[in-house]
């Protein structure tokens, strides 16, 4: 009984790091190259629309993975023309996107499919589908280690995998690859770049372009996987969440899967346990469940993660000086 | 005659209205140390700059070996065999020194080979040149001579047969720059051709071949340096005769105005950097306070500012005392007439930002002259600031300039005349001089003369040995946050030297 409440409890968790991952390692690319982005969350509810609105139209998940990418791309694109080709604020250009997401897909979503900002309710190849390991229905007997196979391994949809494998491929393009560490580079001293003769401005679009995949992806994951379609307002925070993450995690990646696994374990506890009387302590109020993760947030990033110093240059604009 | 390893004809370049290279020629032949001096603003980073790719020059020409060659970026610089060494470093703080020195030079996607490949490299130039440095260390760890060290490797790395190092001892000890002195040596004997850019008269003479001469924007010389003198650059430089010795009449000493004793300091640490430390400052004499940085010089007159708290000790300012230990503030200190000009003009002496006219009344703004207490009178702060940029000197003489753009003497000026201006019993001065050129050093001489002739009591802390010898009455020697000798202004550098090192404590003091 309790394994099995245990092992639910920890699928739930894993469905829902899952956009947090993906958001948290979009932040990653972003910050790590010197352009601070609060915009993700914007990012994201932009892709999960275009993507269950694609979707939706074209009856294919993939398609609809492509649209949420291109759409999320195209609003990394503005937050990049306006941080680094134009020099603005950062953080006013992030929350300006937030913004003009949160309205226009609400207003797309009515013009188009009428139904009070939702998109259609999505079905078959529409949607994604949760794949079955090899041996997953085989294993399923055997002690302890089955279960965590067919049920904790197996069984979810392909964008679960391909998050947790960019844990490690990030990890990999960071530090073992001559983009991470030009990456690395001008999120620190951008001028250290330029003077190698690196161009710190394409350097930062292609930070910025990762960011806005990524970002798409955790898009599509919540509106194509999670949900059957787009809902007004979907993303709830999520790309806040994963800001925190990411500065919980140092900007570092592995750290990153292990922050947004704790934060996606808090929700779920949240939802599995909402109503269930505790001993001791009796009803809790679903309110307060609903808010334990954000509570967690601040508790966490005020007390237990030490010193995090960001990129050195995040946030700033480069400029030659005189 | 083999061709110049760098020939510049008529190169021109403007920002602006700033014109800041005017029809530039230069030869630099090949295998030489070449020096290029000149105060600062007078155009030789700039230069520097259109050299390595950073800016284009609006005309001119650039010719490496006799060709012409077109440099547009910084890659194009490095292809052409030049290598730079930033005034401040172009190092990644948190990057090992390996990861620094392939940073835009990896060779491949990957980094693997690269990394082995710079490893075994690195292993050559420390043979070479007698570069050692620990490839896997992080570079924030290092000490600056390092640092420095790894810049120069990373020009090598990419295989640079011209080097040029931008102001390369403003940041070193005087062991670690003739250190450095000893590498460009080697380097030169290895073939490399060097161009070393510098303010400083001694570096020129102790380690170049040739040297050329800038002044506003302008080539104005180029000699062999065997065959000039330090009177003569000098000269050359400022356009004029420049006193290097400073002319004052014997002392005057007066009432005692500042008066310390059993001054104890922590910094913000917690260590303990000003021990115990007793003096006296009379109006009419200027006493000096030598010492290598980080003695205790800088937290002492901090804490006679106002600015610091002291552990223990009394502070009197013309006989009443000062509150050091507690309530002491820099406000309540300058209305009593004591005007301190900070060591560090950038972090505590201006607002980078504001405006010149801003700057001129800072830390006086709530004086009446300046306004009624809720508004200024931007008319009367406005005239003070032009009569200030008449009587000092400062250019240009706009004070609705942005303080940032004015050159480090300028700059120091503004601070100068705030202080002086307000004809403070006591000033305190730190580093009066640094990084400040030639021309602006004298002057900033003159009238902390003046303000000794006029009777007031000045103390001066300075790491220039020269400076303190020569503006002195008395010097009192710091080590370690205490006074370990007082010496009177004819001692000998080697004397004083001997004190700064803390060595022999017992018989220097005789």
């Amino acid at each position: 009984m309790f394994a099995d409440v245990l092992i639910s409890l920890l699928d739930l968790t894993i469905r829902l790091s899952v956009p947090l991952l993906l958001a948290c390692l979009a932040g990653l690319y972003s910050e790590r190259s010197g352009v601070f982005d609060i915009g993700l969350e914007g990012k994201m509810l932009a892709g999960a629309f275009a993507g269950a609105s694609a979707a939706a139209v074209t009856g294919s998940a993939w398609i609809g993975v492509a649209a949420a990418v291109l759409a999320a791309v195209f609003f990394a694109l503005v937050h990049g023309f306006a941080a680094i080709t134009n020099r603005g604020n950062q953080i006013v250009s992030g929350v300006a996107i937030n913004f003009v997401v949160a309205g226009a897909t609400i207003l797309f979503g009515q013009a188009w499919f009428k139904e009070g900002g939702r998109t259609p309710q999505l079905t078959g190849n529409a949607r994604f589908d949760p794949i079955t390991l090899p041996f997953a229905d085989a294993l399923r007997d055997v002690p302890l280690v089955g279960p965590i196979y067919a049920e904790l391994i197996s069984g979810h949809s392909a964008l679960v995998y391909i998050a947790f494998l960019m844990v490690p491929l990030t990890w990999w393009v960071l530090f073992r690859t001559r983009f991470g560490l030009r990456l690395r580079a001008v999120g620190e001293n951008p001028a250290a770049v330029d003077t190698a003769g690196v161009s710190v401005t394409w350097l930062r679009y292609r930070a910025v372009i990762v960011c806005g995949v990524l970002t798409g992806l955790a898009g599509a994951y919540l509106s194509l996987a999670q949900s059957p379609g787009f809902v007004k307002d979907m993303t709830a925070g999520r790309g806040f969440i994963a800001l925190a993450a990411l500065i919980f995690a140092k900007w570092k990646p592995v750290p990153a899967m292990f922050a947004c696994l704790l934060f996606g374990f808090l929700e779920a506890f949240g939802i599995r346990f909402q109503g269930t009387a505790f001993p001791f302590i009796g009803q809790v109020p679903v309110q307060l469940m609903q808010a334990l993760p954000y509570i967690l947030t601040v508790i966490l990033l005020a007390g237990f993660i030490g010193k995090a110093v960001p990129p050195k240059a995040g946030g700033v604009a480069y400029v030659k000086e005189r | 005659m083999a061709d110049a390893a760098i020939e510049l004809v008529g190169i021109n370049k403007s920002f602006g209205a700033v014109r800041a290279n005017r029809d530039i020629h230069l030869k630099v032949e090949p295998g030489t140390i070449h020096g290029i001096i000149g105060e600062n603003g007078a155009g030789k980073s700039t230069l520097m700059s259109i050299l390595y790719g950073f800016y284009q020059a609006d005309s001119g020409e650039i010719r490496i070996g006799g060709k012409p060659a077109a440099i547009k970026t910084p890659n194009e610089a490095i292809a052409h065999g030049i290598g730079m060494v930033h005034q401040h470093f172009m190092l990644v703080e948190n990057f090992t020194v390996l990861e620094n020195i392939i940073l835009g030079a990896e060779g491949a996607a990957l980094l693997n080979r690269g990394i082995a490949r710079a490893r075994g490299e690195l292993h050559r130039l420390e043979q070479e040149y007698g570069l050692e440095v620990e490839p896997d260390a992080v570079i924030e760890e290092l000490a600056v001579g390092l640092q420095q060290r790894v810049e120069i490797l990373k020009a090598l790395y990419r295989g640079a047969e011209i080097l040029i190092l931008d102001e390369p001892t403003g940041v070193l000890t005087p062991a670690e720059a003739d250190h450095l002195f000893l590498i460009l040596r080697r380097l030169k004997d290895e073939g490399k051709t060097v161009i070393l850019i510098t303010h400083k008269l001694r570096e020129i003479m102790a380690v170049t071949d040739n040297v050329s001469v800038m002044r506003q924007g302008q080539m104005v010389a180029t000699r062999k340096t065997s065959e000039t003198t330090v009177e003569e650059l000098a000269e050359l430089m400022v356009g004029r005769r420049v006193l290097l010795h400073v002319e004052k009449g014997e002392a005057k000493p007066g009432e005692v105005k500042l008066s310390v004793r059993n001054l104890t300091v922590k910094d913000s640490r917690g260590v303990t950097m000003v021990k115990d430390v007793s003096f006296d400052v009379r109006g009419g004499e200027i006493v000096g306070i030598a010492g290598v940085a980080g003695n205790g010089q800088s937290e002492l007159i901090e804490t006679i500012a106002g600015i610091r708290k002291a552990v223990s000790g009394t502070v009197m300012l013309d006989g009443r005392p000062v509150d050091v230990t507690g309530a002491a503030d820099p406000a309540d200190l300058r209305r009593r007439g004591l005007a301190h000009v900070p060591e560090d003009r950038h972090h505590m002496g201006l607002i980078l930002p504001f405006e010149e006219y801003e700057n001129s009344i800072l830390g006086y703004h709530n004086d009446p002259e300046y306004g009624n207490g809720v508004f200024l009178d931007l008319k009367a702060v406005e005239a003070d600031a032009r009569d200030k940029i008449a009587k000092y000197d400062i250019r240009p003489t706009d004070p609705h300039l942005k303080t940032a753009n004015f050159s480090g003497g300028n700059q120091q000026k503004i601070v100068l005349a705030r202080e002086m201006e307000q004809d403070p019993g006591v000033l305190i001065v730190g580093q009066p001089t640094r990084g400040v050129d030639v021309g602006a050093i004298e002057f900033i001489h003159k009238r902390l003369i003046a303000m000794r002739d006029a009777g007031k009591a000045v103390l001066l802390v300075s790491v220039e040995l020269d400076e303190i010898r020569s503006l002195s009455d008395r010097i009192l020697v710091m080590f370690d946050g205490r006074i370990v000798g007082e010496r009177g202004p004819d001692a000998t550098e080697g004397a004083l030297g001997l004190l700064m090192a803390g060595v022999e404590q017992k018989e220097a003091a005789e």
